[in-house]
C-alpha cells in the first residue's frame, strides 16, 4: 500500500485569450511536467467551452508579485492625479465628440 | 456542506486579526499574499480541499453508470458532466494550494481519511433513474451552496467557484431532465424514478449538514465568510424549492410529514436521520470503502505514469540545455 | 453498392463507438485529474463521431434504424469495427499505445475522406479530421514521453506495442467491400496508406526508444465481422443491457 512518493508535477498559471483582440486573462492553475503538456491539458481544462484563441502559460515560480503592504504606496499617489482620467475635465458639448 | 467535521481554529485576538476581520466586514477579497490568521488559513484548506475532494469522489457514483448508458447522447452528457467534476475538483485543488498545502499532499489526506468528502457521494446508484436523481437533487444541493460561496471572503475560492457555478447549472438541468423522461415514460421507469427519489431524498437533506445549533465552528465560519448560509437555512431553501419540482413530476417525496405551512411559508419537513449522517462520515456508508479504494487504486496505479512524465521533461529540459 | 457503403459506414461508426466506449472506462480513475479530463475529451469526440457515421449508416440502410438502434440493438456479430479498438484498455499505457496505433492509421483515413465522391461522407470528414488532428498529436507525445521515460514506463510500452502490433495490420486490408468503394472515389485505398503510416510510426518509436516488432503477422475478422475477440460480447452486455432489458423506453 505505500509506495515511494512520485515527484509532484509542476504548478502552472494559465492565461486566455478569448478572442482575437482581447488581452490575456488569468483564469487558474493546474499542474504539468512542461510548458508542452501544460498548454495542452489548458486547452482541455479551460476551453472546453470555446473560450480561448491563445494560451499561455507560466510556471507559478515565476510570477513575481507585488507585496501587498505596499498597496498604499504602490497605488494611493495615483489617487492625487486625477487629471490622468478623462473624467477629470469638463468639455462643453458643442466641441463635438472627444 | 463540505466543512463536514471541520473545526474551525481559536480565535486569534490580536489587532491583527482585529483588522483584518474588519477587511471581511467591509466585504473585501483575502487574496493568498494577505495577512491571514491561522485559523482562517487551517479552516478554508480543510473546507476547499474537502470540497475538491467530493468532486473527484463524486465523479464515481455517476461514472458508474456511463458505459451503461442507454443512448449516444446520455452517454456524451453523463460524461461530460462527469469530466466537468473532474475540472471543478482541479479549480478547487488549485484554490487550496494557494494556502500553502500541495495536491498531493491534500490527496494523501483523502486516502488514509485525515480528510473527508462529502457524504452524499458514499451512497451507491443502482439504477438509470439514480442518474437523474443525483443530477437533480445533489447537484440542486451543491448548486444551493455553491451560489452564496461565489462571494466568499477568499479570492481564489471565490473565483473558483463563479467558474464551478456557470458549469453547474446544466449539470441540475440534465438531471431533472432524465427524471421527467423516466417519470412520464413506461410503469418499470416511473418506478425507477420514484425508487431513486426514495433513495435519495433523505441523503441530499444530510448534505447541508446537521443543524448549526450544534456547532460551535459555524459562527467563526460566518464571521470569516467562509460559510455564507445556515446549514438549516440552506435545507430549507432546498426542501422549498425541490418538493414543487416533485410534484411536477408526479412523484411523492418519500416523507408523511411533508407538508406547506402557510404561517412560515415555508414546508415543515422530516430531519434525516442524522445518526445514518455520523455513520457514513466515519466510513460506514454503503460505498464508503469502495470509493476509497478506487482512488486508492487510480492513484497508485497511476503513480509509473506520473513518474514517467516527470522524468522525460527532465531529461529534454537538460538535453536542451546541452545544445 | 449502397450495400457496401453501409457496411463501410459501419465499420467507420464501429470503431468510433467501441473505442469511445474504451476510453469513457477511465472517467474517475485517470492516474492525474488533467489527464482524466483529457481523455474523456477524446472519448467525447469519439462519441460525437459515432453518432454521425452510424446516422449516416441508418439512412443510407433506409430501414429507420437510428444511430441508437445501430449501437444498442446489434448483436457482436453485427459489428464492424476492427480487433484492436474492442481489446481491453489493460494499464494507462496500453490504452496509450492503442490509441496511438488507431490514431496514425485514423488521421491518414480522414484525411481521405475529406476528398471523398460522396458529399456526405466528406462534410463529416471535414467536420471530425480536426479532432482527430489533435488525438494524434496528443497519443504521439505521450507515447514519446512514456517511451523514454523511466525503465519502468518504457517497459510498459514496449509491452504494449507487442501486445498491439498483431492488430495493426487489419487497418489495411482492402477486402471486397472497400474495393468497391475505392472504385467509386468514395474512400482511399487503405492499403496505400501503410507507406505513410510506417513512416510516422517509425519516427516515434525512435524517439520513443521502442523497438518495432518484427512480425507482419495480422488478426482478422473485426471489420469483416467473421470473428470478434471474446471481449465484444463483454464490452456489449454493458453497453446495450438497459436497452435491451427494457425495450421500447425512450430516455
Amino acid at each position: 500500500m505505500t509506495q515511494e512518493k512520485s515527484p509532484e508535477w509542476p504548478l502552472w498559471e494559465v492565461f486566455i485569450r478569448g478572442q482575437h483582440g482581447a488581452s490575456h486573462r488569468h483564469v487558474g492553475s493546474l499542474h504539468a511536467p512542461d510548458a508542452e503538456i501544460a498548454i495542452k491539458n489548458a486547452r482541455d481544462v479551460y476551453t472546453r467551452r470555446k473560450e480561448g484563441v491563445s494560451i499561455w502559460v507560466v510556471p507559478t515560480t515565476a510570477i513575481a508579485a507585488s507585496n501587498p503592504d505596499m498597496k498604499g504606496p504602490l497605488y494611493d499617489p495615483s489617487d492625487s492625479k486625477p487629471y490622468r482620467h478623462p473624467t477629470f475635465f469638463d468639455i462643453p458639448k458643442d466641441v463635438g465628440a472627444m | 456542506m463540505y466543512a463536514q467535521m471541520v473545526k474551525s481554529e481559536p480565535r486569534d485576538q490580536s489587532a491583527e486579526a482585529d483588522a483584518f476581520q474588519a477587511r471581511i466586514d467591509a466585504g473585501e477579497k483575502i487574496e493568498p499574499q494577505d495577512w491571514m490568521p491561522d485559523g482562517y488559513r487551517k479552516t478554508l484548506i480543510r473546507q476547499i480541499g474537502q470540497h475538491a475532494h467530493s468532486e473527484i469522489v463524486g465523479q464515481l457514483p455517476e461514472g458508474n453508470w456511463i458505459t451503461r448508458a442507454p443512448t449516444l447522447e446520455r452517454k456524451a452528457i453523463l460524461l461530460a458532466k462527469v469530466q466537468d467534476e473532474a475540472g471543478h475538483g482541479l479549480y478547487l485543488y488549485c484554490a487550496a494550494e494557494t494556502l500553502g498545502v500541495s495536491r498531493d499532499e491534500m490527496t494523501e489526506m483523502l486516502l488514509d481519511g485525515r480528510m473527508k468528502y462529502s457524504s452524499i457521494f458514499s451512497y451507491p446508484t443502482l439504477t438509470w433513474a439514480d442518474m437523474g436523481a443525483v443530477g437533480w437533487l445533489v447537484d440542486g444541493a451543491a448548486i444551493m451552496n455553491q451560489v452564496p460561496l461565489q462571494r466568499t471572503s477568499y479570492g481564489p475560492y471565490a473565483r473558483a467557484m463563479v467558474r464551478v457555478c456557470k458549469e453547474e447549472s446544466f449539470h441540475q438541468r440534465q438531471g431533472f431532465d432524465i427524471m421527467m423522461k423516466m417519470a412520464k415514460g413506461t410503469q418499470a421507469q416511473k418506478k425507477m424514478a420514484q425508487d431513486a427519489l426514495n433513495r435519495f431524498w433523505y441523503p441530499s437533506l444530510m448534505m447541508f449538514g446537521p443543524s448549526d445549533a450544534e456547532s460551535v465552528h459555524s459562527a467563526q465560519s460566518m464571521a470569516w465568510k467562509i460559510k455564507m448560509n445556515s446549514n438549516d437555512e440552506l435545507r430549507q431553501k432546498f426542501v422549498d424549492q425541490t418538493v414543487p419540482q416533485a410534484e411536477y413530476l408526479g412523484l411523492t417525496v418519500p416523507d408523511p410529514d411533508l407538508k406547506w405551512n402557510e404561517e412560515r411559508g415555508h414546508y415543515d419537513f422530516s430531519e434525516p436521520d442524522w445518526s445514518e449522517f455520523f455513520d457514513v462520515l466515519k466510513g460506514n456508508g454503503p460505498c464508503s470503502v469502495d470509493r476509497i479504494e478506487t482512488r486508492k487504486k487510480a492513484w497508485d496505479d497511476g503513480a509509473w505514469f506520473r513518474d514517467a512524465m516527470v522524468a522525460h521533461a527532465k531529461k529534454h529540459k537538460t538535453k536542451v540545455a546541452a545544445e | 453498392m449502397s450495400e457496401a457503403l453501409f457496411e463501410y459506414l459501419l465499420r467507420l461508426g464501429d470503431n468510433s463507438l467501441i473505442l469511445g466506449h474504451r476510453l469513457s472506462e477511465w472517467c474517475g480513475k485517470a492516474p492525474i485529474l488533467e489527464e482524466d479530463i483529457a481523455i474523456s475529451n477524446v472519448a467525447l469526440d469519439f462519441i460525437g463521431q459515432t453518432q454521425l457515421w452510424l446516422g449516416l449508416a441508418g439512412e443510407i440502410e433506409g430501414a429507420g434504424r437510428s444511430a441508437d438502434d445501430l449501437a444498442m440493438l446489434r448483436d457482436a456479430w453485427d459489428f464492424r469495427n476492427i480487433l484492436l479498438v474492442e481489446q481491453p484498455n489493460g494499464n494507462f499505457g496500453d490504452t496509450l499505445m492503442r490509441q496511438y496505433l488507431f490514431d496514425a492509421w485514423h488521421v491518414l483515413l480522414l484525411q481521405g475522406l475529406v476528398e471523398s465522391s460522396n458529399d456526405r461522407i466528406s462534410a463529416i470528414a471535414q467536420k471530425i479530421v480536426k479532432e482527430v488532428q489533435y488525438h494524434i498529436e496528443r497519443s504521439r507525445d505521450l507515447v514519446i514521453r512514456l517511451g523514454d521515460g523511466t525503465p519502468e514506463s518504457h517497459d510498459k510500452m514496449q509491452s504494449a506495442l507487442d501486445r498491439f502490433w498483431p492488430y495493426v495490420g487489419e487497418m489495411f486490408i482492402v477486402d471486397t467491400v472497400e474495393q468497391h468503394l475505392i472504385d467509386d472515389g468514395i474512400i482511399p485505398d487503405t492499403s496505400a496508406l501503410r507507406g505513410a503510416f510506417d513512416a510516422e510510426i517509425a519516427a516515434t518509436f525512435d524517439a520513443a526508444t521502442l523497438t518495432l516488432p518484427n512480425s507482419s503477422f495480422a488478426h482478422q475478422g473485426g471489420k469483416s465481422g467473421t470473428r470478434h475477440s471474446e471481449h465484444l460480447g463483454h464490452l456489449l452486455t454493458q453497453m446495450q443491457w438497459l436497452q435491451r432489458a427494457y425495450p421500447g423506453a425512450t430516455w
